[in-house]
């Protein structure tokens, strides 16, 4: 599939797959700014800030803006996290003129007063409700624990009262650093041609301010080492993270420690399934890889009847420290090797796919990264990468976060 | 559009479904047994669930571990669902391994194992099922919706109860096995870079001697009292309505289809726009639709701070009467255009297509052709949705709540 790229005057970086077999176009817009962007005192900013974008500009109201992605039948989303806020629309190709005239047009918001106050309320209610799935909010403090005073633990979300202390200024002069044309990078997958595509985006973001915009706090980190318990007795089940560092986004090792996680946790046929979720000691146990500008970390979780938590960790715990000592073997890692590339392979075929894939390696390697470079670089991962993973990033020096009804989890 | 579809209904029953799709890789399938959690005897409720889950655990030659470990050596993903009608088996993975899997799953439906020894793991596993629910109240609220919306056993939840669980046996669910997992009524459809011949006479060397048995009988109950609150100390407050539609199929159907997509079908939608656009009363607001072959119903949910759930629940049944009142042309325009978008962009993905003919054989006995879905949305006009929503007005409520405090409905 076919690959093009364009930066424009003003530095925005126009990216493209073109694919004549699609039935639709997907394009995104990612501006690389998130929560590890903020300072103490704009805390949740920048998913505030996402949901603005939605509210209107000169030419739209927030009505308009809606019912102009719905007219065209798009499906269109956006999202926020610690390095990125994404917004994104597929639609069918005759469509993308008036897509990318959308979203260019709502990338300069107008951040209305009035819309500002109405928002915080919804703001409010999307925080009131993650509060209320321990699964999410375990994860949230995890990370909290994890990354301690490094800027990867600032809440996406934000708190009540870091929201309702937010003001319309703070936002605006947030927006004005980090919504510059050199910090976002406009992907498009699917049906389309790219010549025209760059000449939608020139015209729509050709004038955007070209001011270079930088990111604080690029470090790795080992991770607190700390072991906390929150006690919510409301909640039924124990739900426990243990968190580890690894490779980051740039690191070759990346596909090691993907594949190492698979291994270890995935939701069939891995180690923590076999040792947890098979016996009904869990009702859910798995681990994940997840990377970072400057750092990476393993996700390791379970939840399960509050009686049988400490045995389960003391399980958990030993199947890191198994791993960790002898890797894993030659068939875990054929399996996950065939789990990998069914995966990328059927991950590949909607453009939205594509379209997110190609956008997250442009803004975190400024590379092209075709399907079949990530297959070439998973079938490259081997026993003695993975052992290298394991040397570098040790997966059983864990940062630990227990939520649920119980009192303590001692070691 | 051109469409590759073809359909088998082999001797014993069992019908085989598939679409070629020549621009993708890989390949989907989806398995319907009518063995759904309605069929569970009142003593064993949950006993669906609990065989969906052993069922996995050893077939034929492999063990539990032999088996998951040649699937997953086949990099095919997959899932069992249990809904109320059917037992659904899903997978894909890349095209070529598709025969080979499909041989596991010849062993996994005719011959399972059930093993006894992993009959109490299971059950811990289905127990935990039922107490996480309380950590997820979004889920609850939806799951006693049904509940009070449909007659028993229609719906009850797959999940069954903690009694229900405890009184399995090897025994009981092996016979439960035996007496539901037949072909007839039994549909496996597969979408993707597949040959039809190729295909039909693989799925018929596997399944061709699987011996037909009886359709179970379905008696239905008495719908228990519509209106509910579940008293639970959480941040939001949970708001469940639920009223009555017109099954897929009925002359009805695109005009029902219509009306949801006016109230929740895009973010410029009534609901959306209104609870909270409009008023910033939530984060989540929407309704959807849900069919049973002989009944329907719209489901709508909100979830919201306790201050303003009143307001919340006020607001969001104002907006269902509302439908009665008028529905304009840039509306049904809007819903048309994003109808037609998801049909065409389906046509990207395998497992939304398998899921689709599955679907529509089950409900009509065919496929519905591209073009028939296309054309029946065109036809969608403000008249003909209105028309539907004076022969079934919003009205009659099934109304689930959970939260601190009851609201007055």
């Amino acid at each position: 599939m076919p690959f093009h790229s364009q930066i424009l005057k003003n530095g925005l970086k126009i990216i493209g797959e073109t694919s004549p077999s699609a039935r639709s176009t997907a394009i995104g817009f990612f501006v690389r700014t998130g929560a590890r962007d903020e300072t103490p005192e704009v805390c949740g900013v920048s998913h505030f800030l996402e949901h603005m974008v939605f509210k209107g500009t000169p030419r739209r109201t927030a009505l308009d803006v809606n019912r102009d992605f719905d007219r065209i039948g798009a499906h269109y989303n956006a999202f926020t996290s610690e390095e990125n806020t994404v917004f994104h629309a597929a639609v069918l190709r005759e469509y993308l003129p008036q897509a990318v005239d959308i979203l260019s047009d709502i990338l300069r918001p107008s951040l209305r007063g009035d819309d500002f106050d109405m928002e915080k309320n919804v703001i409010i209610e999307e925080i009131g409700m993650y509060e209320d799935q321990p699964t999410w909010s375990a994860y949230d403090h995890a990370k909290k624990a994890y990354f301690a005073d490094h800027p990867l633990g600032n809440s996406i979300l934000g708190t009540p009262d870091s929201i309702r202390a937010l003001t319309r200024d703070q936002m605006h002069a947030y927006f004005e650093r980090r919504y510059v044309a050199s910090n976002i990078t406009v992907a498009a997958a699917g049906r389309f041609e790219f010549p025209a595509l760059v000449d939608l985006v020139e015209k729509a973001c050709g004038a955007w301010n070209g001011a270079a915009v930088g990111r604080q706090g690029i470090r790795p980190t080992a991770g607190s080492g700390k072991f906390e318990v929150l006690t919510k007795e409301k909640v039924t089940q124990e739900h426990v993270i243990l968190m580890a560092s690894g490779p980051a986004a740039d690191d070759p090792l990346r596909h090691s420690a993907d594949t190492l996680a698979l291994a270890v946790g995935d939701d069939s046929g891995s180690r923590l399934h076999w040792e947890l979720v098979d016996p009904g000691l869990a009702d859910s146990a798995d681990c994940s890889f997840h990377e970072y500008e400057g750092t990476g970390s393993f996700y390791t979780s379970f939840s399960c009847d509050p009686e049988r938590a400490r045995e389960n960790l003391a399980l958990v715990r030993k199947v890191l420290t198994d791993v960790q000592r002898d890797g894993i073997t030659d068939a875990e890692l054929q399996q996950a090797k065939s789990k990998i590339l069914s995966r990328v392979v059927r991950g590949s075929e909607r453009p939205m796919g594509r379209m997110q894939a190609i956008g997250m390696a442009w803004t975190y390697l400024k590379q092209y990264r075709s399907v079949d470079d990530e297959l070439q670089a998973f079938e490259a991962v081997t026993l003695k990468s993975i052992r290298e993973v394991l040397e570098k990033y040790p997966i059983e020096r864990t940062t630990t976060l227990a939520l649920g009804p119980l009192a303590g989890l001692e070691k | 559009m051109g469409q590759d579809v073809y359909q088998h209904t082999f001797p014993n029953g069992l019908t085989l479904l598939a679409e070629r799709m020549e621009h993708v890789r890989s390949a989907a399938m989806n398995f319907r047994v009518p063995a759904g959690c309605v069929n569970d005897p009142p003593k064993h409720r949950g006993i669906a669930s609990v065989l969906a889950e052993m069922i996995t655990r050893g077939a034929g030659e492999r063990d539990s571990r032999q088996l998951s470990l040649a699937l997953d050596n086949l990099g095919f993903d997959r899932d069992e669902s249990v809904g109320p009608m059917q037992i659904s088996f899903w997978g894909s993975t890349l095209a070529r391994n598709l025969p080979p899997a499909l041989e596991i799953y010849a062993d996994i439906l005719q011959r399972p194992r059930l093993p006894k020894e992993e009959l109490e793991p299971v059950q811990s596993l289905a127990i935990q099922d039922i107490l996480s629910l309380e950590d997820e109240p979004r889920q609850k609220v939806l799951i006693e919706l049904n509940q009070r919306h449909f007659p028993p056993p229609l719906g009850q939840d797959r999940r069954g109860t903690r009694e229900g669980i405890e009184s399995l046996t090897p025994k009981i669910v092996r016979d439960h096995y035996a007496r539901l997992f037949q072909p007839r009524g039994t549909i496996m459809s597969v979408a993707g870079n597949i040959e039809w011949e190729p295909l039909r006479e693989q799925v018929g060397r596997l399944f061709g001697a699987w011996k037909p048995g009886q359709e179970p009988e379905l008696a239905l109950g008495k719908t228990p009292p519509p209106v509910e609150h579940i008293q639970k100390e959480t941040t939001q407050t949970q708001i469940g309505i639920a009223f009555p539609s017109v099954p897929f199929g009925h002359d009805d159907y695109y005009a029902a289809l219509g009306a949801v997509n006016v109230l929740s079908g895009g973010m410029s939608a009534r609901l959306f726009t209104e609870v909270r656009e409009k008023r910033g009363l939530c984060y989540a607001v929407w309704a959807t639709y849900k069919t049973f072959k002989d009944r329907a119903c719209i489901l709508c949910y909100a979830g919201t701070t306790n201050e303003r759930a009143q307001e919340t629940f006020d607001v969001t049944v104002a907006e269902l009467q509302r439908l009665k009142d008028g529905i304009e042309e840039e509306e049904v325009e809007r819903v048309q255009a994003g109808l037609k978008s998801s049909l065409i962009m389906q046509e990207e993905s395998t497992s939304a297509r398998a899921g689709t003919l599955a679907s529509d054989w089950y409900f009509l006995g065919r496929v519905r052709s591209f073009d028939e879905i296309q054309s029946a949305i065109n036809d969608l006009t403000p008249k003909s949705i209105l028309g539907y929503v004076h022969r079934y007005p919003p009205a009659n409520f099934t109304i689930v709540t959970l939260g601190p405090k009851p609201l007055k409905v």
